[in-house]
């Protein structure tokens, strides 16, 4: 290709791709139809395929331990030290389902409707609708499972109302259902392995990806004990390796997510779709200095009685409790009426950010607002907030030591979600044959922002129901021919991975990884966040490229190669890190709208909103990888809505 | 804050382990214990030194990858958290800290403070789980569950099986996660079938993995992050009796 074909001086556009596995037809028959007309294996010739699961999160350990049961010989990795401690395990809300067991009008077309307008429209019809008609079978699945959710006193499921819906779908488990649904998912994994039909590999990264005639076949990992590359060869690979928050260093995502998995993939051919599609949560404990290694998430029903609020003036620095009534701005209240406090999350993040810039910040560093219970504390008494917040509170005062029934609690938004993710058709399998990608690390349901309580629900719907159903049409046509680890194209792949840890271990450079990733974070938070611009997407480009010119000679990374070295993991990590963060700043700068938790200063409703474009930008950008220092090639898919009307959300 | 820390450094499990002396100064308050271990070991690199391994994730206690005795005590000296909730203003100025990582046979040292837990994995295996295929669930209202046995259950497996109770208990016993579990599948309907097999197997592969027999001594509750009683390991071992009076029928 030319120079001319550039655009923006930044990628090129190449042909159009579409999803050709969703059935034509009535949305609510398109899943029905899709899983007759896949093929089937059979149960005795299962056995003799194998399929190699990154990741043991909700995703991968749901569809290990179900294909498992199907009969296939399943290979697990996971970074952790058990399966068990994947970061599902982090989730606190809850997870959706139309039952409609409260009888209040739910529907699995609500439950679809609310999430496509959650995403701004910005997400496939097909695939939506089939996340909500497999939506109650979760819950069943779990149940039986022995997942404890919370019940009423009749001994039936109880339900709360999340997310900003009208209806009360969501199924909890205290706030730890995430831990509760991955507990119930990784005991039905160790079940298959006991079982004798899934293997796993603890503390093993995947490196790289072994295509061979365009085919996934297999992965390089390491063992992050012993430091060995080994190659493990399948008939299928399955990514279920998460999403990619930790782009910005800080985040609620534990300290090793990573997007290594992905990104390798990625490099070998699979669409990276919307990188932009970040959500940003409102309610996190602020930073408390340089040492900060990662953020901590408060659940948002917080705001159903805080009160959100900055000093009127600049650098104020009095003890929040000796400034009057009249010098506070509660500015929600102030901006938005009607809605208040309980603005959406990417509302209410924008605009504490916005007081912070001002110099009305708080707090260590000025990153902060006050989110104040005096009020409701004097309203509904200390032992109804105790009820209802009582464990929020005690997780807030370990963290700051501050206690939040005498002062106000410091919020500050922090990224917590990535809707974007690899390209998957409607059977999640990627572009590239034999590969698929399932739970956050694809890009399929949430289009440009995910609904509270929809990940776990996206997860477990992909692991246990979909991709179980789907792969066979794949391993129908396998096995393919035999591979030897001595195949030109796995040689390739090991020898990739031993030269990039012989780099990087003999750099001998004079700074740490985490000073090159917090570097890296601090420039995608500032320009790459919860606001973007032309110009500070441009500028941040530039200091991408200009980071990652230096990672190579500057960084430093002690240890060898042959043994556990954390370094050495960081490492890689962060160099896919810095290839990541500079699409996921292209796609945000090629994006001339705002959608979702994509905000572009340039688009919006003189009331602040995000302002979509559906002439223009009603696609998903697939992006495609052209080489180290080639622009990348965006390809298309056009978005059809015709089950819903699109809308544009209003808040004030 | 300026404090001394004392670390267990070992290169491999074959190797012999010795305590380094570490002087860490500027300590804010605010740090939590591994982020000042993220700042000595920042300090560490650009000194040459490899840094010190240890194993955390979420950072906010529910995860369970973290765990360190601190001072003589797993996850150090508060009640009901993890090491990573722990912060520094726990400590005061001048503080001399030891730590080590969880002492028990079946938990070798891996390197410096990082140990196998794998043997928890297995013991799950052995019937830690209740067996129900994807797909073969009936509907989630089929079978009421009370509220109060629901509530039990959940205590139980809040369990993040990090392993402080092994770390605590003289006998090195590992009752109070296998009790926890035991309690949590028990106490539901759903798990009544397979709830003698689950009790013997598990208790088997809990003896194979070289864990110690419980006496009763209680310091695993009292190290538990997550406030698991002591209650599990008498359900425990009555489930075992009762599949042992049972195996005969």
């Amino acid at each position: 290709m030319t120079e001319q074909t550039l655009v923006d001086g930044l990628y090129r556009e190449g042909p159009s791709i579409r999803d050709t596995k969703a059935p034509d037809g009535p949305l609510d028959r398109q899943w029905s139809e899709r899983k007759f007309g896949a093929h089937l294996v059979s149960p005795t010739n299962r056995r003799k395929l194998t399929v190699i699961i990154i990741g043991t999160g909700l995703a991968g350990a749901s569809a290990g331990a179900t294909l498992g049961e199907a009969g296939y010989q399943v290979t697990s990795f996971c970074y952790q030290d058990s399966p068990r401690r994947a970061h599902s395990i982090a989730a606190q809300g809850g997870i959706n389902a139309s039952k409609n067991y409260r009888n209040d009008g739910d529907s699995d077309y609500r439950l679809f409707y609310d999430t496509i307008k959650g995403g701004d429209f910005r997400s496939r019809e097909s695939n939506v609708y089939r996340l909500a008609q497999i939506s109650g079978s979760i819950i069943d699945q779990c149940v039986a499972q022995g997942v404890p959710f919370a019940r009423e006193y009749g001994g039936l499921l109880d339900n709360r109302s999340f997310g900003g819906v009208q209806v009360s779908r969501t199924f909890y488990a205290r706030g730890q259902t995430g831990q509760q649904l991955l507990l119930g998912a990784y005991q039905a994994l160790e079940r298959q392995v006991a079982a004798g039909t899934v293997t796993t590999h603890t503390r093993h990264e995947m490196l790289e990806l072994v295509v061979i005639d365009g085919r996934a076949r297999g992965v390089i990992v390491r063992n992050m004990v012993t430091g060995q590359i080994e190659t493990h060869l399948a008939d299928a690979v399955v990514l279920a390796s998460g999403g990619y928050s930790n782009v910005f260093n800080l985040s609620t995502n534990a300290m090793g997510c990573n997007a290594t998995a992905i990104w390798r993939a990625h490099r070998k051919g699979a669409l990276f779709a919307n990188p932009c599609y970040t959500q940003i949560h409102p309610t996190c404990i602020p930073v408390s200095g340089d040492h900060q290694s990662k953020l901590t998430l408060m659940s948002e029903s917080l705001r159903n009685d805080g009160r959100i609020w900055v000093p009127k003036t600049a650098a104020d620095q009095r003890d929040p409790r000796q400034i009057p009534e009249d010098e506070r701005d509660y500015y929600l209240e102030r901006t938005y009426p009607a809605f208040g406090n309980l603005v959406p999350r990417d509302i209410a993040s924008r605009a504490a950010k916005k007081v912070c810039d001002e110099g009305r910040g708080v707090g260590p560093g000025g990153l902060g607002v006050y989110l104040d219970f005096a009020d409701a504390i004097s309203r509904l008494g200390k032992e109804t907030v105790t009820a209802r917040y009582g464990n929020l509170f005690d997780m807030y005062e370990r963290i700051t030591g501050e206690d939040p029934y005498q002062v106000p609690m410091r919020i500050y938004p922090a990224v917590h979600y990535t809707m974007g993710g690899l390209w998957v058709d409607y059977d999640l399998q990627s572009n590239l044959p034999g590969l698929f990608v399932v739970g956050e690390a694809n890009f399929s349901d949430h289009g440009a922002n995910r609904l509270g309580a929809s990940a776990l629900m996206q997860g477990l719907a992909d692991g246990y129901f979909v991709l179980p159903n789907t792969i066979n049409d794949y391993l129908a046509s396998s096995p393919h021919d035999p591979i030897g680890a001595d195949h030109p194209a796995v040689v390739e792949a090991a020898t990739t991975v031993r030269d990039r840890i012989t780099t990087f271990l003999s750099a001998q450079g004079a700074r740490s990884v985490d000073s090159f990733h917090k570097e890296l974070g601090h420039i995608m938070w500032e320009y790459c966040g919860m606001e973007r611009t032309e110009a500070g997407l441009r500028h941040a480009i530039d200091e991408i490229r200009r980071l990652r010119g230096s990672y190579w000679a500057d960084v430093r990374v002690l240890g060898e190669a042959e043994e556990l070295n954390q370094s050495l993991e960081k490492a890689g990590r962060v160099a896919d890190f810095l290839e990541l963060a500079e699409l996921m700043c292209i796609d945000a700068l090629h994006r001339r709208e705002s959608c979702g938790g994509h905000f572009r200063a340039e688009s919006q409703t003189p009331d602040g909103e995000a302002q979509r474009d559906d002439e223009n930008f009603a696609y998903v950008a697939a992006w495609e990888w052209a080489g180290a220092d080639s622009a990348p090639t965006l390809r298309k898919e056009a978005l059809r809505f015709e089950w819903v009307e699109l809308k544009q959300r209003s808040y004030t | 804050m300026n404090i001394i820390l004392r670390v267990w450094r070992q290169k491999n499990t074959r190797a012999r382990g010795r305590m380094v002396t570490y002087r860490v100064e500027d300590v804010s308050p605010d740090m939590s214990f591994l982020e000042m271990l993220d700042v000595l070991n920042e300090r560490l690199t650009l000194e040459g030194d490899e840094p010190i391994a240890f194993d955390s994730d979420c950072r906010e206690g529910i995860c369970g990858a973290c765990g360190l005795v601190i001072n003589g005590l797993a996850h150090g000296p508060k009640a009901l958290v993890t090491t990573c909730q722990l912060h520094m203003r726990s400590f005061s100025d001048g503080d001399v800290i030891d730590v080590e990582p969880w002492r028990a046979e079946p938990f070798t040292v891996i390197r410096d403070l990082i140990v196998d837990r794998s043997a928890f994995d297995r013991i799950i295996q052995a019937g830690g789980y209740i067996s129900i295929p994807t797909g073969a669930a009936p509907d989630a209202h089929a079978v009421p569950v009370p509220k109060a046995d629901a509530d039990d259950a959940f205590d139980a497996a809040t369990c993040i099986s990090c392993g402080a109770c092994v770390a605590a208990c003289p006998n090195g016993s590992a009752a109070l996660f296998v009790g926890a579990k035991i309690t949590h599948l028990g106490l539901l309907p759903q798990g009544q079938p397979e709830r003698h097999s689950r009790a013997l197997n598990m208790l088997e592969q809990h003896d194979a993995e070289g864990f110690g027999g419980c006496t009763q001594i209680g310091e695993c509750t009292a190290a538990c992050p997550k406030g698991i009683q002591l209650d599990v390991i008498s359900r425990f071992n009555r489930d075992v009796l009762s599949a042992i009076s049972h195996r005969g029928d």
